[in-house]
């Protein structure tokens, strides 16, 4: 190791930016440059975006569940709150999964009524290697590809999305949308918990965009489902 | 890596006459490029996003170092750390003095092309920190001893045969029982052997699709979740990124995800999209504690200034080698360092030197299909042109060669004796084929013909056949 390891990154930073102004053929940019380029980073401006899912909001839903069922996920869509349980209940029931479920310490998931099913036994924490179901609350969905927006805070630790052989996402049906930029808009309105030492920081440590559940093909491009995160993605829509 | 590339003929011999390696790849050339038409397919915008995603990268590299200084700031903004590295030997003694600092003992790894690039995994070991490849593919390599052989699918040479021999004999000292035959058992038993690493490892390492200048974040694109594992679980998370990642917004990285996954295996989008910025936040049930950016130029400032700076808008995706018939017909490892194919036959002679890659470029048939599915359209048959030019500019062909083009060249400038020496050649070609219409034997192109017939010249040539319709079709 060299002894002068702790400067040399700062030194390394100039002499970057040195050979890849070098390489672009020109010193510093203009103020009028930077602060045009500077503008286009806060304008979050849409690029072009698919007309797939620019619908009515429930072609939306239909979408979003056609598209999720289309990469092996399984979906429940519930009328009410009051239901949300009872689902919970059904799926472990007819997976043969255990009830000793890990779920998320999420307020948004206190509106359901848990305790009208006592045989279902949550623990609030983050996961660790032995747990067998986790539940938690999306943030938001994108009909474009079925995809589910999940993201951490104190609340919501991202082990939970990832170590469990069976992963239960509750959706609202009115937290799903047409296209990503959608979440990208939500997350810049909500401004969020602000990253350490940054008060405009709206971005989540963690932002997980889930499509299906886990897969690999990597044995002869045989696709197969729970390479290393969850072996099945079940997704509770509730309507009201 | 040391690269091998300078004994690609020697390789490439080698490749072809491997049984195993030829039934895999067989497998392989009609699963990818079917799924890949399909996705194109089915998205009506595909074309117009690829040309937008071929402007965001141009915009972003014509502005890098306003866009990677504002990515900078950001980690350093969100509690990150930004690491400028020059040369691979900077990258690796950063990771390491990370580790060190972290008291590491063992790093999971996702799938990092940069971690092959800087040769890491060895360098990890000498200093006694054990690196563990948990993306199914890279682990396989991993058990074999070898590398990746393509940069999305880095086991895609093996057979599942292969695969079974490698877990029984690496896994049955860890209560393994027997012989798996099953993808589905194979796969579960990798699962449960990486579970406790995952859980054990002190630092985790990720590479990055992109570099979100806006909010400084870097992004992955996995379908396993080992990705996730690798930095939620650790300590300490470090990406390794050369400077090109760099993109201006969420939106940005967007429209080029929208073309990636349908481009590289022809999923609609990858299961897991995960963007991380800055460590865990106070109060945070899990994450990691520190959040290190290793950012790596190796050569990258200098192909900026290049003719080949086309090359950097590559995204990985590894389609140029899903659709090549060379890499197809001698698989990755033939091509000897670290990128393979046509993105690699172009990259791998700029970062190691022309000399050394100089045959890479000549793996081509230039049939045009790497670019015409290349997702942000990288003039690669051009490039490899350019190459090619420069490896005759540069007296690197050996005299043979040089003798024979050179030969060519002047009779091409020569039209009379050019139509002479072809109309003879055409007639003696037509004779030895003694009029069955094919040549099982050429004199001085006999290596051509060990495979196939060479089919006969008849009907005179092109030109004189021109002449004769006055010119029409």
């Amino acid at each position: 190791m060299s002894p002068d390891m702790s400067n040399s990154g700062n030194d390394n930073r100039a002499r970057i930016m040195a050979d890849v102004r070098r390489g672009l053929g020109r010193g510093e940019l203009s103020g009028e440059v930077k602060a045009r380029l500077q503008a286009r980073l806060q304008g979050s401006k849409n690029n072009l975006i698919p007309a797939r899912a620019d619908r009515p909001h429930d072609e939306q839903v239909k979408l979003f569940i056609e598209m999720a069922e289309g990469v092996q996920a399984s979906v429940a869509r519930v009328g009410g709150a009051g239901d949300v349980p009872g689902a919970v209940a059904d799926y472990l029931a007819q997976n043969n999964l255990t009830s000793d479920i890990v779920m998320a310490p999420d307020a948004t998931l206190d509106a359901y009524p848990w305790a009208e099913r006592p045989l279902l036994h949550l623990e609030r924490r983050k996961a660790v290697g032995a747990d067998r179901v986790s539940i938690t609350a999306a943030e938001m969905a994108f009909a474009e590809t079925g995809t589910l927006m999940l993201t951490s805070d104190t609340a919501r630790p991202s082990t939970l999305n990832f170590l469990p052989d069976s992963h239960v996402v509750i959706l609202r049906a009115d937290q799903i949308t047409g296209a990503y930029e959608e979440g990208w808009k939500h997350l810049r309105a909500q401004g969020g918990q602000g990253t350490q030492g940054s008060e405009d920081g709206f971005m989540p440590r963690t932002v997980n965009l889930v499509t299906g559940p886990s897969r690999t093909g990597d044995i002869e491009q045989t696709m197969q489902l729970g390479a290393h995160g969850p072996r099945r993605l079940h997704i509770i829509i509730v309507e009201k | 890596m040391q690269s091998q590339s300078h004994n690609f003929i020697g390789r490439a011999r080698k490749g072809l006459a491997d049984v195993d390696l030829q039934t895999a790849l067989a497998r392989f050339q009609t699963g990818f490029t079917v799924k890949r038409a399909e996705a194109a397919a089915k998205l009506p915008e595909f074309e117009a996003l690829r040309d937008e995603a071929v402007e965001i990268k141009d915009h972003s590299l014509e502005h890098l170092d306003f866009y990677l200084d504002h990515f900078a700031t950001k980690v350093e903004e969100g509690g990150g750390e930004v690491h400028w590295c020059v040369t691979p030997e900077d990258a690796r003694q950063k990771v390491l003095q990370i580790c060190q600092a972290a008291g590491a003992r063992s790093a999971t790894k996702s799938k990092s092309m940069i971690g092959e690039e800087i040769a890491l995994n060895p360098f990890l070991e000498e200093n006694n920190i054990a690196p563990i490849e948990t993306d199914l593919g890279e682990y396989i390599v991993q058990l074999a001893e070898e590398y990746p052989s393509h940069i999305i699918a880095p086991a895609v040479h093996k057979t599942k045969d292969q695969v079974s021999d490698l877990f029984y004999k690496h896994h049955k000292d860890k209560g393994a029982g027997k012989r798996l035959d099953g993808v589905e058992e194979l796969v579960t038993e990798a699962r449960g052997m990486l579970r406790e690493k995952f859980i054990a490892a002190d630092v985790g390492i990720t590479g990055a699709n992109f570099l979100v200048a806006e909010t400084g974040t870097t992004a992955i694109v996995t379908n396993e979740g080992n990705g996730d594992l690798t930095q939620i679980l650790p300590r300490v998370h470090i990406v390794l990124a050369t400077l090109e990642k760099v993109v201006p917004t969420l939106e940005d990285m967007t429209t080029i995800l929208r073309v990636l996954a349908r481009t590289a295996t022809g999923q609609e989008f990858s299961t897991y999209t995960t963007l991380s910025t800055g460590p865990k936040r106070a109060g945070e049930l899990d994450g990691p504690e520190a959040f290190h950016v290793i950012l790596l130029d190796n050569g990258r400032s200098k192909l900026l200034g290049s003719e080949y700076r086309e090359i950097l808008r590559c995204i990985k995706c590894g389609a140029c080698m899903n659709h090549c018939p060379v890499y197809g017909s001698i698989g990755g490892h033939a091509y000897g360092w670290v990128y393979p194919g046509p993105m690699g036959a172009v990259l791998t002679p700029n970062l190691v030197g022309l000399k050394e890659g100089r045959h890479l470029p000549n793996a081509s048939t230039f049939c045009g299909r790497c670019e015409a599915v290349c997702p942000v359209r990288i003039p690669l048959p051009g490039l490899m042109r350019k190459l090619r030019e420069e490896e005759f500019e540069a007296k690197l062909l050996p005299p043979r060669y040089r003798l024979s083009l050179g030969l060519w060249a002047w009779m091409a400038r020569h039209p009379r004796l050019y139509h002479l020496a072809a109309g003879f050649g055409r007639r003696a070609l037509n004779m030895l084929s003694r009029r069955q219409g094919r040549l099982t034997k050429v004199p001085f192109a006999v290596g051509w013909t060990v495979g196939r017939d060479m089919p006969a010249p008849e009907g005179g040539s092109f030109q004189a056949q021109w002449r004769r319709k006055g010119g029409r079709t």
